[in-house]
């Protein structure tokens, strides 16, 4: 079976130890994670993991599975590129003087529709929201001007479909 | 702490009263039940063994002579028992000593908690004297953990635990507790766990895959079963037992499901897997429906994946969502607890036999007989067989005994040829195989059936592992009878060896102590047997004793264990010799 990109969106209580738990279960089975990131979800008191992976289809149901499995986990999702919205940022820290010096720089900035965060007299922070090609066009753009720093972050995503924790949570509430 | 409003505990009449963590902890225990509990003291849990000892006309703790022993009783005695074994260490290495116990246990579905000491919390981090990380060292073997810094977290956190450990498919949970926590006083008010808002251990039947399970058996002409623990876990050999006797199927055993269904009735058609009996590995790929229940297709019973009952449908009756189409693809799935499944399907199959299919198996068991099971129980040569040994066993126990096993040849052999009437009898490390588990598991077996015959049979090597436990045995007066099948050698190491290694027997073969004198050494009662006239009179004495007996058997020395299927190979390349 061929690798694909999935998105897995995980529902957790917030607990200590949680994300050590979801890792072990990727190392285990020696699969290296495209990207993570956390963060609290629309519902209070619970957050949400979004995990990026490259992997054939049948094995990213059997990870969600075991994932679900992990008491602390309300409900765990996998979807595909087409399936979610997902956006990447990234931080491009370049020498003040450049901005100045070289006239191209203000061209690339505005080509890529990048944001200027800060501008000091030492240096500048660009910022760029978009899809991986998009931050790392920008970052090969600039790089030839000397990258002080470069930082992008983990995937988030939200899915088009519905995820329906607050159902799965009221049904325990009414249950109990 | 935001996680505890998310459980839901029934409500109690008590007022609170203060006490200390340390006390809390004990208070919880007998709270649910847990009277029993093995352990080893040490500096971090000291303030709870303290309690303890205030406690032990209630509480009755039994000192191992290793951690590791510890968690293997508390295995032994879920086991028997049915209920959760608790197991109490201390920080740093107390703690890690768990480890092989708890992943056993994990792999296993055996209820467990652990409990351990930790350095006090402004310590944490710090690498003081026995700090470990046994939350992050045991996270991947546990069912969930948690660390317990403050006093008042106990009550909530140790009810989570009894509740989790024993609920959907069972499992090792363990609570780390800092020593400042154990000595904190606080308000205590207990109240058990009934419900957590993330974790749902007993999802309903499915109708409409009922009725789709029930086409599939209606179906089928040439339908087996194959079951696992999950029958026992369930409570369901009941309804097992009027399942397989209503629908007239053929059912086998995996290791872990053994003594579920009694040895000796007409439609338990013996043991799946790589030691298992030849009929139901080579009929695994005849069959047209694959009724599997409450098991989890383990490497050791499927062999090759590719070539495993591609032939026929499958139908899976499992608890834990992750263990369907993990390994095999199920055509059919009934995602619930199988005592709830198979009241279900029972109810609404009709009676069936299935005479032509079964002369199959018959077919098969006379060949298996002819090639392995005569030799094995009715040897020619000199040298006692493990074989013989267990039909010994047999004679004396009438199936009645609980049969505790280690890993290696002896294990297979006595699961092969033991006999069973009741479940619950057969305490096995089946997953995980861990030699050092039978002694220590004996122990709790024992002290979670009290009123049966516990027989340990392991091997030369696995016993050395774990052989400190003969204090404890003696120091409690455990009246277990423990069964020495020697032969000098690693078994079944060497039998690989033999094999698929040329017979380079590297680091398999045992010069070994006098096994009696150190028994002796521990006021145990012991003999060794290495003729087969003496055999017969020595068992019969080993069962007529009431207290802690020692048998060494002296068997043959190169021996090997068949039907066997090699690694990676089919079910079909099942090997007689």
């Amino acid at each position: 079976m061929e690798k694909k990109t999935y998105t897995i969106s995980v529902y957790s209580e917030n607990n200590v130890g949680l994300l050590n738990r979801i890792s072990a279960i990727f190392l285990k089975r020696h699969i290296n994670l495209e990207s993570f990131s956390t963060s609290e979800s629309e519902i209070p008191n619970v957050f949400r993991f979004v995990i990026v992976i490259n992997i054939t289809p049948d094995k990213v149901h059997k990870i969600v599975q075991q994932i679900e499995k992990q008491i602390d986990v309300i409900k765990a999702y996998y979807h595909t590129d087409e399936e979610t919205i997902f956006q990447e940022n990234a931080l491009y820290k370049v020498k003040s003087s450049f901005l100045f010096e070289e006239r191209q720089i203000q061209n690339i900035i505005k080509a890529s529709h990048a944001t200027i965060v800060t501008v000091s007299p030492e240096f500048f922070v660009i910022e760029k929201t978009g899809f991986r090609e998009e931050t790392e066009q920008l970052r090969k753009d600039l790089s030839p001007f000397g990258l002080l720093q470069f930082v992008r972050s983990g995937r988030i995503s939200v899915t088009k479909a519905k995820m329906g924790i607050s159902e799965i949570l009221n049904t325990f509430k009414n249950n109990n | 702490m935001k996680n505890h409003k998310n459980q839901k505990n029934q409500k109690s009449p008590n007022d609170s009263i203060t006490i200390s963590g340390a006390e809390a902890v004990i208070r919880c225990l007998l709270a649910e039940e847990a009277n029993l509990v093995y352990g080893y003291p040490g500096g971090a849990i000291m303030p709870i063994y303290d309690e303890l000892y205030k406690y032990k006309d209630q509480l009755h703790h039994v000192l191992t002579r290793h951690e590791q022993g510890a968690t293997h009783a508390a295995q032994g005695f879920a086991r028997t028992s049915g209920k959760v074994g608790v197991a109490l260490a201390t920080s740093g290495p107390g703690a890690t000593n768990l480890v092989t116990g708890i992943a056993d246990a994990q792999i296993d579905s055996t209820p467990m908690i652990c409990i351990t000491g930790q350095v006090a919390s402004h310590l944490l981090g710090s690498d003081a004297f026995q700090e470990t990380d046994i939350i992050g060292i045991s996270t991947p073997v546990t069912k969930w953990n948690y660390q317990i810094t403050k006093a008042s977290e106990i009550p909530e956190i140790m009810a989570k635990a009894f509740y989790i450990a024993r609920s959907g498919r069972p499992g090792p949970v363990l609570i780390d507790i800092t020593k400042d926590a154990q000595f904190e006083m606080f308000d205590f008010n207990y109240v058990k766990c009934t419900g957590i808002r993330s974790y749902w251990p007993n999802p309903p039947l499915n109708t409409n895959h009922l009725e789709e399970a029930l086409q599939l058996i209606n179906e089928a002409k040439k339908p087996f079963i194959v079951w696992g623990q999950g029958v026992i876990l369930g409570q369901a050999e009941q309804e097992f037992k009027a399942f397989v006797e209503k629908s007239g199927i053929p059912a086998a055993w995996t290791i872990l499901g053994l003594s579920a269904l009694p040895t000796d009735h007409p439609l338990n058609r013996g043991m799946v897997g790589m030691h298992g009996n030849y009929a139901p590995n080579l009929l695994t790929n005849e069959c047209d429906l694959l009724i599997a229940i409450g098991m989890r297709f383990d490497d050791r019973v499927t062999g090759d994946l590719n070539t495993y009952a591609k032939q026929a449908k499958v139908l899976h009756l499992e608890l834990d969502p992750a263990e369907v189409n993990k390994n095999v693809k199920a055509d059919v799935a009934l995602i619930t607890n199988c005592k709830i499944s198979l009241k279900a399907l029972t109810k609404r199959i009709s009676k069936n036999t299935f005479p032509k299919w079964l002369k199959r198996f018959d077919a098969l068991d006379v060949i298996e007989n002819e090639k392995v099971i005569k030799g094995d129980l009715f040897p020619i040569k000199p040298g006692i067989t493990m074989g013989e040994s267990i039909a010994m066993i047999n004679k004396y126990t009438k199936g009645d005994a609980v049969i505790v096993t280690d890993v290696g040849q002896h294990q297979m052999v006595a699961c092969r040829y033991a006999k069973f009437n009741q479940s619950k009898s057969n305490v096995t490390s089946g997953g995980l195989g861990t030699m050092g588990f039978a002694l220590p598991a004996a122990i709790g077996a024992k002290m979670g059936a009290p009123i049966r015959e516990v027989v340990a049979v392991i091997g030369d090597g696995g016993y050395q592992m774990t052989i400190q436990e003969l204090g404890t045995i003696f120091q409690q007066q455990v009246a277990v009878k423990i069964v020495i099948l020697n032969n000098d050698f690693l078994g079944m190491v060497r039998q690989w060896q033999q094999l698929f290694f040329d017979k380079r027997y590297a680091s398999t073969e045992m010069t070994n102590p006098d096994f009696v004198t150190i028994a002796k050494g521990y006021h145990i009662e012991a003999e060794r047997v290495e003729k087969r006239e003496d055999l017969d009179q020595a068992v019969g004495r080993m069962i007529a004793s009431e207290k802690p007996f020692f048998l060494e058997i002296c068997v043959e020395k190169e021996n090997n264990v068949f039907p066997m299927i090699p690694t990676g190979a089919s079910v079909s390349d099942i090997r007689l010799e």
